[in-house]
């Protein structure tokens, strides 16, 4: 393996302030092409702040972005689509009065392959039927439940072939049969050779899905690792459930 | 260009033509039953112009989201440059009307750039301070006659054939531009363009994440919806032989505009048309109307239209937000494939 085969992304030192607030406090990261990577932490550690530098959204304001071994820092989200990268939002955003084709179709005229229309139509179609929402595609968007939205982020960031797939807690707010669901279509996408990142609150999805994990508390990396490596590291716990020690001690004070 | 397999995209241009056509149709005494074929024509030219007027307007409000409040000052300056070229230069007016357009989508361009980063009310806003500053600036605009504006010679019309002639042809001028117009909104409805464009109405920011250049694809709308409200100035002022400011960069005309576009449908193709019909209808329909009178109160119509054309705005924004084609459409999907 050549260097440049074995990190598809790199994140190199990036730091993101918000006037008073350091959302990312020098981060670096490298993700392997064909992996999952799964970033957690607790609410307002920055997790989504991370995507939105890494795809364009916000520019950082020191650090570098590499994919595919060119620099992307600060690049515009339309350009960060252009060269392969799709996301998802957390907060579902349809294009409401579009049909449910049309949003996909979107997502395959401008994604990497920058398709004429008719042409991506038939991906929409085939995203559809791989999303299993066929059955929708003529609904305004706007009129699906929520665990359909979240397929249609889904759909329409697919249908733009890319080679790495922003997922922004894709499963949180669906219900267990959907979150089962929605793994087999995560597990499928990444059988195609898409290199994943995915911020996920729920852990066992987490853990089961990510080869590698990558934790973010406060802006700031404290613990990267396999899932096994990175749920028994005491920093992590302590993130989560606060000092491990006060923890222990109110357990033995229980018992 | 898909489009042109499109059973509704003819039979929408046919059905205008044929309208259009119903005069020369009455005088070739095609139609006996038509008496009235001069004043119909005036009357159709009028209604060619608003269709031009709103579904150009569609363009940028309809499929972008982007409400240009005061779109009439691209008929205003379309009508300026062509009738000066004609005027001082004796350039034949299709010619004149086509480099008003241009013209016009050109200052689009440039105004486009900085005014369409502004969102919302505050681009709308911009647009009606564009149109009143260029109203001030062509009252005081010396070459183009100041506040008193332009008039012409009435030989300009020789190299016509003459004032009917050249109003003759100003009628089959209109016609054509608005069936531009409307070839080139379904167009671009149909188109990947269009599609980019209203995935900017819908979200923008989720738009630029799916790969679409809003700032670009923006200022190519505002300057194709700004081509043809110019062309359809430059041949309306033309047939007028005067153009002053007041006229040329009437805000009024702007707001009616939109009224047209909400009451028949944002956003949809024919939406514009069936909006400019009903209310250039109700519009000549109060104008001649008789005064009504009230016990001791007699109230005229004649100027009746703007009170109901605000009261319809505001009915429409109310309880049918997709106008009268948007609601056919969401009312009966089964019409969507014919009724764009």
């Amino acid at each position: 393996m050549t260097a440049s085969h074995s990190k598809i992304l790199q994140v190199d030192n990036v730091s993101k302030r918000f006037g008073g607030l350091l959302a990312l406090d020098r981060v670096s990261l490298t993700v392997a092409p064909g992996e999952i990577f799964g970033i957690i932490g607790p609410n307002g550690a920055g997790k989504t702040t991370l995507f939105n530098v890494i795809n364009g959204v916000y520019p950082p304001q020191q650090g570098r972005i590499t994919f595919r071994g060119e620099d992307i820092t600060g690049l515009s989200p339309f350009k960060a689509s252009h060269r392969g990268i799709a996301r998802t939002h957390q907060v579902v955003r349809p294009l409401g009065e579009l049909t449910v084709r049309e949003n996909v179709t979107v997502g395959a005229c401008y994604g990497r392959e920058n398709l004429p229309l008719e042409k991506a139509e038939q991906v929409a179609d085939e995203v559809l039927d791989f999303v299993g929402l066929t059955a929708r595609k003529d609904m305004l968007a706007s009129k699906l439940n929520v665990a359909q939205k979240k397929r249609l982020e889904m759909a329409r960031a697919l249908a733009a072939r890319p080679i790495l797939l922003l997922l922004d807690e894709v499963l949180a707010g669906l219900n267990p049969q959907e979150v089962a669901d929605m793994l087999t279509v995560i597990r499928k996408i990444r059988d195609q050779d898409v290199t994943i990142i995915m911020i996920e609150h729920l852990m066992h999805a987490v853990m089961n899905l990510s080869d590698r994990v990558f934790v973010l508390d406060y802006g700031a990396k404290i613990a990267e690792g396999t899932p096994q490596e990175v749920s028994n590291d005491p920093r992590v716990i302590e993130a989560y459930l606060g000092d491990p020690q006060v923890a222990r001690r109110f357990m033995e004070g229980a018992g | 260009m898909r489009s042109f397999r499109n059973l509704s995209f003819w039979l929408i241009l046919l059905v205008v033509a044929l309208v259009a056509l119903l005069p020369t149709l009455a005088d070739s005494a095609a139609l006996p039953f038509l008496t009235n074929a001069a004043t119909m024509r005036e009357n159709l030219f009028l209604l060619l112009m608003l269709v031009t007027l709103a579904s150009s307007i569609n363009i940028i409000m309809g499929y972008t989201g982007y409400v240009s409040f005061g779109h009439i000052v691209f008929f205003g300056l379309g009508g300026y440059f062509a009738f000066y070229l004609v005027q001082t230069y004796s350039v034949n007016v299709l010619l004149a009307a086509l480099a008003g357009g241009i013209g016009a989508s050109l200052i689009a361009t440039l105004i486009g750039i900085p005014v369409l980063r502004l969102r919302g009310a505050y681009f709308a806003l911009a647009t009606i301070g564009i149109n009143e500053a260029m109203r001030a600036f062509m009252n005081n605009f010396d070459p183009f006659g100041g506040a008193l504006g332009m008039f012409f010679n009435y030989a300009v019309y020789d190299s016509y054939g003459g004032a009917k002639n050249a109003g003759e042809l100003a009628y089959y001028a209109m016609i054509a531009v608005t069936l531009a117009t409307i070839a080139t909104s379904f167009l671009i409805k149909k188109s990947k363009f269009g599609l980019g464009l209203l995935a900017i109405r819908e979200d923008q920011d989720a738009s630029q994440v799916l790969g679409i250049d809003p700032a670009r694809a923006k200022v190519i709308a505002y300057a194709i919806s700004a081509f043809f409200p110019a062309l359809a100035g430059a041949i309306f002022f033309f047939k007028n032989g005067i153009i002053e400011p007041g006229i040329a960069f009437d805000l009024q005309r702007s707001i009616e505009g939109l009224v047209m576009v909400m009451l028949g449908g944002y956003g949809t193709v024919t939406g514009p048309i069936v909006g400019a019909v009903v209310y250039d209808r109700l519009r000549s329909a109060l104008i001649t109307s008789p005064p009504i009178t009230l016990g001791s109160l007699t109230v005229n119509l004649s100027n009746f239209h703007l009170v109901v054309a605000g009261i319809l705005l505001l009915l429409v924004v109310l309880f049918v937000t997709a106008g009268f084609v948007g609601w056919l459409r969401n009312r009966f999907p089964a019409v969507r494939r014919f009724l764009e």
